[in-house]
């Protein structure tokens, strides 16, 4: 057993923690309030290599390990989640599935630029019909000699306003009924491609989540990710990784809530005395606290397993499910430590919690997040 | 260009600092590159890059003081030294510091010295100026421009809130202040080359010094945090009244007037 991180994990630590506290803190509140993309904050991201974080230096990427990812997810988070998920999502499903299943040449014409930070990374696997039963896909492409020809929707779909390509899931074939599921990659410019920004959110509202729609969009064989037909393992995998991911956000919000019902106990005065002296509210930043640092160490230990090439689907999911469903109960401790002025965008645990919720959502929900424990333990 | 730069470990004064038996507790403290240092290390990144050359970060202190090197190297410095005097003296000064650094520089091609206008901690600013006695060259402190042209040196110092322009020539010995430039933050790759980049570890013996030659000439008498600012107090009441109570206070509890 070894507990510390290693100094370059420390160091990044340190960098994003400054980074998220001098960059991407201040606009925060106005940000959300404007569904503003955060832009500029990415631009200065994509200079300090962060981008590529994870990805071969081949590539454009930094070469770093999963749990430095995490790292830095956290820190985002902490501060802004509108930022945190855009990152996220950037790495985890923008990128990681074209690492894991491309070719030498896609990867040098899709991976790269997602290093640089020149494209987002966005991955289009939900659709009006299919989401938790991601299986559920509608959405066509048909080859045609050496030329996919792809119709359907997808919903919900991070990033893809700002990607310049990205991977979706499609019905390549039907075999006795059954379906051949695929993915594909995708031009954001190509003809018949449309891209939609128009939810109006609970939270996260500085991301960008949009919606897909493809009216004979024609692209080339040779954009078959991985192998024909395995699209829905591929996703399953590419999920396990993104589920650290969205338990790093989950830690980074909760710490950021925590923080601030720490300061804000400590300069509350009521009946005389500051409400941190009134054991109602010490036990509550107790209770806080445990959540927080419980989930950190699981993400780490996911994301360590990961590292070490060892199974981590299990451990994915039980970070993503806790650390998820832990970060809207330390928010709303927040927010009750803070009493109205909690319930006022100003002291920011509100939008913390508007932000948090999404976790127990995306990626997979806390019950398929359940379905995949269990079938771990009943396989066992 | 062969550029130095002079870099302390100093705790970070805007964390919680706790004062016991006279020194500063280091268990729990932060501990950070000095930020003056920080424009130094970045004047020098962008003065390299500008004119080729190599920067070296130069540190006395312990073993600790390794993450601040490696975080300078990560900035973007090609080489680090650690002098480590943690086995030879309790206690370093202006003076001593001045003297190792010089008997470390001494016999080094040098061309360009950047070192903070001051240390965060103990605030003095004299270890640039005196090292730059020692070794017998130009120096000017608190600057927040430069331009090299050739051996040509045009500077900017910041004097009191007003600007200085200054010409000479390399080479030189300048210290940064705040406004010199934005320091960078480390980028990622260089986050991990860092710990591939050289870094050299020397004691007082590999310098020829003898620990009475760096004995400190000062004593520090008492070291206290500065006194907690009380809470301000509002006046209520007539408007009259109130100003007749504040300059009641002023002259008799406050004693300005
Ligand atoms: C802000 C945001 C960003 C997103 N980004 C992306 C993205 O980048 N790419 C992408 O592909 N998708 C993305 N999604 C979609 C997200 O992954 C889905 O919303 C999620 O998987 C849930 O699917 P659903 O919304 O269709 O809900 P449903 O699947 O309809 O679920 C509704 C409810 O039923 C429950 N339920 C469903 N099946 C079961 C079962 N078998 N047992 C028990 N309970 C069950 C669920 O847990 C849930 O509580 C995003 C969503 C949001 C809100
Ligand atoms: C939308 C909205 C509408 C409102 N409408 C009205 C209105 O119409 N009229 C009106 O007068 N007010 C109104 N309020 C104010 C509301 O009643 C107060 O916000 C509420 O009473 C809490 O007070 P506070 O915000 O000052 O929190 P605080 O009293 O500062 O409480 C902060 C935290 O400390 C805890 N705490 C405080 N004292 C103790 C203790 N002794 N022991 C343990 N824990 C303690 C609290 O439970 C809370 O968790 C409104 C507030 C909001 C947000």
């Amino acid at each position: 057993m070894f507990f510390d991180l290693t100094d370059e994990q420390r160091m990044i630590q340190r960098t994003m923690k400054e980074f998220a506290d001098e960059v991407v803190a201040p606009g925060a509140i106005e940000r959300d309030r404007k569904k503003a993309f955060p832009k500029e904050i990415f631009q200065q991201l994509a200079e300090m290599g962060i981008m590529g974080l994870p990805f071969p230096e081949e590539y454009g990427g930094a070469g770093a390990d999963t749990i430095s990812f995490a790292i830095v997810t956290e820190e985002l988070s902490r501060v802004c989640a509108s930022t945190g998920i855009t990152y996220s999502a950037h790495i985890s499903l923008g990128g990681a599935p074209l690492n894991l299943f491309g070719t030498k040449e896609q990867k040098e014409r899709y991976l790269t630029p997602i290093c640089t930070g020149e494209s987002f990374g966005a991955f289009g696997l939900t659709e009006a019909n299919a989401g938790s039963d991601a299986g559920g896909t509608e959405t066509r492409a048909v080859l045609e000699g050496n030329q996919f020809t792809i119709n359907g929707s997808k919903m919900f779909i991070t990033n893809a306003s700002y990607a310049k390509h990205l991977a979706l899931t499609a019905i390549t074939d039907l075999k006795d009924g059954k379906k051949e599921i695929s993915a594909i990659i995708v031009p954001t410019d190509a003809k018949g491609f449309t891209i939609k920004d128009e939810y109006e959110k609970m939270g996260l509202n500085a991301s960008n989540t949009t919606e897909l729609i493809l009216e004979n969009v024609v692209v080339p064989e040779e954009n078959l990710l991985g192998v024909r037909g395995n699209g829905f393992k591929q996703f399953l995998q590419t999920l396990d990784g993104g589920r650290i991911g969205i338990a790093a956000m989950a830690v980074g919000i909760a710490q950021g809530a925590l923080n601030k019902a720490v300061r804000y106990a400590k300069e509350r005065k009521q009946f005389g005395r500051a409400i941190a002296d009134f054991q109602a509210t010490q036990f509550k930043l107790a209770d806080m606290a445990v959540k927080v640092d419980i989930a950190r160490t699981y993400v780490y230990k996911a994301a360590w397993l990961k590292d070490q090439g060892r199974p981590f689907s299990k451990e994915a999911a039980i970070a993503k499910y806790y650390a998820s469903e832990m970060a809207m109960e330390v928010c709303d401790e927040a927010i009750q430590i803070h009493g109205g002025y909690g319930y006022m965008r100003e002291y920011e645990v509100e939008r913390y919690m508007r932000d948090a919720k999404l976790l127990e959502i995306g990626e997979g929900t806390s019950e398929v997040q359940k379905l995949v424990i269990a079938r771990h333990i009943l396989a066992d | 260009m062969n550029i130095y730069v002079l870099v302390k470990r100093t705790f970070d004064t805007e964390e919680k600092i706790v004062v016991s038996g006279g020194k500063i507790q280091e268990d729990g403290a932060e501990f950070i590159i000095n930020p003056y240092d920080e424009y130094a290390i970045e004047e020098a990144i962008q003065k390299r890059d500008a004119l080729g050359g190599k920067v070296t970060v130069v540190t006395i202190g312990g073993e600790d003081a390794e993450k601040q090197l490696r975080t300078a190297l990560a900035m973007g410095a090609d080489e680090a030294v650690l002098i480590n005097t943690e086995d030879d003296l309790d206690e370093l000064d202006q003076y001593s510091s001045a003297y190792i650094l010089a008997e470390y520089l001494k016999d080094k091609e040098v061309d360009l010295i950047l070192a903070g206008n001051v240390a965060i901690d103990g605030g003095s600013g004299q270890v640039g100026p005196r090292l730059a006695d020692l070794l017998g060259i130009n120096y000017v402190t608190t600057i927040t421009s430069l331009e090299i042209d050739g051996t040509n040196v045009k500077i900017v110092r910041d004097i009191e809130g007003d600007s200085e322009v200054l010409e000479t020539t390399l080479p030189l010995l300048v210290t940064a202040q705040q406004g010199l430039n934005e320091p960078r933050y480390p980028s990622l790759p260089g986050i991990m080359k860092a710990k591939k980049k050289p870094l050299e570890e020397l004691e007082l013996d590999d310098l020829d010094i003898d620990e009475d030659d760096v004995e400190v000439k000062v004593e520090t008498v008492e070291i206290y945090l500065p006194p907690q600012k009380a809470a301000g107090r509002v006046l209520d009441g007539e408007l009259q009244a109130q100003v007749k109570e504040l300059v009641n206070l002023l002259h008799t509890e406050a004693k300005v007037i």
